[in-house]
């Protein structure tokens, strides 16, 4: 263990925690744009530097490790100015529309900005522009948003390891890019979203939602995703009574599965809830023609052909086919049904999507 | 004042690609001594001697070698020689005028720290150094000159920002020229995360003439706290634009005015900005101090990579430094927020004073972001881009004054 002090208050850490752990510990908020505890640690963004007793430079506490005898400051003057020119830098190239953002109200530019007073920006003279106009049907990319954390490019890396995404030039012309610059479709990009899920800003933000909800405004409800027996953890974004999107919860407690990962038809695909073409009702056909019938009345005519068919032809005459996008439990019920109710083997499965 | 050659005592007399032209004159010899002694004692002599990193940071290179892990299966020994400061032009020199120094100085560091491969980056506009030293490399293995000891020379692209160590690794290894956080250091986990000493050229080729006439001889030489001697190179309004080699307790004034002849056509002197781009601007107040490391940080200043560049009383200082902005804002990496948006807007606001738009406002904003730049930028880089800029605003602030509206 090492002593060191951090605002005037007195703490022990192992060797090895991180500034940022140990400032946390002690219950200092340092702020943080491109620090993400599941990817791999950059120090780019320069929110959390901190002051240390004797050193001319200010440190980075998310990359630099705590040492015996340090004595920190977290807000004095010196930090707070370097924060507040750097969100004044952030700011003056960043296009603000957070009335229409997707992000309002779960944005980290926007909370830092209220947090340390930063209105407008002094650096105020013309830049490049970076929106990227992207075809796809899922992920908007306003690079005019980006604030360069690099957190989508080694999310994409390290949780999907599709590595779609990389840098693309340098100095203030560093932007978030495919290979050749293109548009995420050629790209190694599998639509997963975990880029939109890490972005802590309105950069990337998902398609499939926009216009239907402010993410501060929607109820998130955590559910189970149906698609397949994975079981991932998602949360349902409600608004006024409707699915409006999906988010993920990256709480190991809560998302033990999936810790917030998610793939392209879990994050995206919510959009048939509220489709006018959903069956609602069991259907049967007679005379070619569909039409509605109660559950009772579905399951005895089922039940009643499943019969039939057996007693003149025998069990293995029928086989099922079941589902990935069932449970196991569910699962096992239906070879259990096989075996048992109808007494055959022909059981089987698409084991895929 | 005069000149003092070490390194290029036999600059033209020998050819550099020849490892037998190198031996006659008593080469490889430091590398014989320093294979027959222990480790830990060649580290000591090389500590003793005083000598210091000759690539800008000053670095005790006995100290740094010390921090590489013995037991590590690994080791690798990287030569910087990617040498993008502006007006600087002393490590082409060395290899043109003596290149087997820098191999044999790499060969005493692999022995001291026990590794048998070395890599030297070359920057990407010296072709012609890469040809040279792969030559050298070639007639140093045909004469056993190196023994087990394998260099290969790897070629940088033309980014400024892969002279800085961490970034020239990223490069070295294929990945994009961005800087790395440090801790951990390159002499725990550098090239492909194994222990790494990386050094400067100059530093490098110091250490054959260190081994072979003792660390008490190096260290009386120059000043006591930066010894030895220092290729510097005159660029700007000077008379005598070449290299020196001098003693570091030379003065600047002695620099100038005895080497370099003065000022070009009978002008006075105004300015001179040492230690490459990223420098501070010395007035003529300043002159007398001696150019070692320490004496140049007592007047904010830096030693540098020692490119000298001479400004006459014609030059516009506020259009000279608008200029290195603009150099800044193109060779940041882009990785870190201070540096990456900081030298963009830095530009921005002295181009803005530079052609008489700016206020007073401006120039404090300019103040600010120098400081923030400064002090949280995660890379050399970010924190000497406003060195130029603040230390004319300290010593010429007329010159921006007189631009305001």
């Amino acid at each position: 263990m090492i002593s060191l002090k951090i605002d005037g208050k007195e703490i022990q850490v192992p060797r090895g925690t991180m500034l940022l752990e140990a400032c946390r510990k002690a219950g200092a908020d340092l702020p943080t744009l491109c620090y993400d505890e599941d990817l791999r640690l950059a120090g780019s963004c320069r929110m959390c530097v901190v002051e240390a007793k004797g050193r001319p430079n200010l440190l980075a506490a998310c990359v630099m490790p705590a040492e015996n005898g340090m004595d920190i400051q977290t807000e004095s003057p010196d930090v707070v100015e370097a924060r507040k020119v750097i969100l004044e830098l952030l700011t003056a190239r960043h296009k603000f529309d957070c009335h229409v953002c997707e992000k309002d109200g779960e944005c980290k530019l926007q909370d830092y900005c209220y947090r340390y007073g930063v209105k407008e920006s002094r650096f105020s003279g013309e830049g490049p522009h970076f929106y990227k106009e992207d075809p796809n049907p899922f992920i908007e990319r306003d690079y005019d948003k980006c604030i360069m954390c690099t957190r989508c490019v080694r999310a994409c890396e390290e949780i999907t390891g599709a590595d779609a995404i990389n840098l693309e030039d340098r100095g203030h012309h560093a932007k978030i890019s495919t290979a050749f610059n293109g548009i995420l479709a050629d790209s190694t990009c599998v639509f997963c979203g975990q880029c939109v899920m890490v972005c802590p800003v309105g950069a990337l933000t998902s398609k499939v939602s926009a216009g239907k909800g402010k993410a501060a405004q929607n109820k998130k409800v955590l559910t189970t995703c149906t698609y397949c027996g994975t079981g991932c953890t998602l949360e349902l974004n409600v608004n006024n009574d409707k699915v409006v999107g999906v988010t993920s919860n990256r709480d190991r407690e809560y998302s033990p599965v999936n810790k917030g990962a998610l793939c392209v038809k879990g994050r995206f695909g919510w959009d048939f809830i509220h489709s006018p073409e959903r069956l609602t009702t069991p259907l049967i056909r007679e005379n070619g023609e569909l039409r509605p019938a109660s559950w009772e009345e579905a399951l005895d005519y089922a039940a009643g052909k499943l019969s039939g068919i057996k007693e003149k032809y025998g069990a293995d005459t029928l086989a099922m086919f079941t589902s990935a996008r069932v449970t196991n439990e569910e699962n096992y019920l239906a070879q259990k049904f096989m075996r048992a109710a109808i007494g055959t083997n022909n059981v089987d499965h698409c084991a895929r999507l | 004042m005069e000149e003092m050659r070490i390194l290029l005592k036999y600059a033209d007399q020998i050819n550099p690609e020849s490892a037998q032209d190198y031996i006659k004159v008593g080469g490889y010899k430091g590398l014989e001594k320093a294979r027959l002694m222990e480790k830990k004692a060649l580290i000591e002599e090389v500590k003793k001697s005083g000598l210091r990193g000759r690539g800008g940071a000053g670095f005790n290179a006995g100290m740094k070698w010390s921090f590489v892990p013995q037991d590590a299966p690994v080791k690798y020994v990287v030569c910087n020689l990617d040498e993008g400061e502006p007006g600087t032009y002393k490590d082409r020199i060395i290899c043109e005028k003596n290149a087997h120094a820098l191999l044999e100085g790499m060969a005493i560091c692999g022995a001291a720290i026990g590794s048998d491969q070395g890599y030297i980056y070359c920057r990407g506009e010296y072709p012609f150094i890469v040809k040279l030293l792969k030559n050298a490399v070639q007639s140093a293995k045909q004469a056993g000159a190196l023994g087990n000891f394998d260099i290969e020379v790897r070629m940088g692209a033309g980014a400024y920002v892969c002279g800085e160590e961490t970034a020239l690794i990223e490069s070295i290894e294929g990945h994009r020229g961005e800087p790395r956080f440090k801790p951990p250091f390159p002499g725990v986990a550098g090239l492909w995360g194994v222990p790494t000493v990386v050094n400067n050229v100059e530093t490098f080729a110091c250490l054959p003439y260190i081994l072979t006439n003792g660390a008490q001889w190096f260290a009386t030489i120059g000043a006591a706290k930066y010894p030895g001697t220092k290729v510097v190179t005159l660029t700007g309004d000077i008379v005598n634009a070449t290299y020196f080699e001098v003693p570091t307790n030379m003065t600047l004034r002695d620099v100038i005015f005895k080497l370099g002849g003065g000022i070009k056509n009978g002008k006075k002197f105004k300015a001179v900005q040492v230690g490459g781009t990223s420098g501070a601007f010395i007035p003529e107040e300043n002159l007398d101090t001696p150019i070692d490391f320490d004496s140049m940080g007592t007047i904010g200043a830096a030693l540098g990579s020692g490119a000298v560049l001479v400004l006459d009383e014609t030059r516009d200082i506020v259009d000279t430094v608008a200029r290195i902005t603009k150099f800044f804002e193109h060779e940041s990496c882009g990785k870190c927020n201070p540096c990456r948006e900081g030298t963009f807007r830095m530009r921005e606001m002295v181009q803005k004073v530079n052609e008489g738009k700016g206020t007073e406002r401006d120039l404090e904003s300019i103040l600010l972001l120098a400081r923030v730049m400064r002090r949280a930028s995660l890379c050399g880089l970010g924190q000497a881009a406003p060195i130029p800029v603040e230390s004319t605003i300290k010593h010429f602030k007329y010159e921006y004054m007189r631009k305001l509206i």
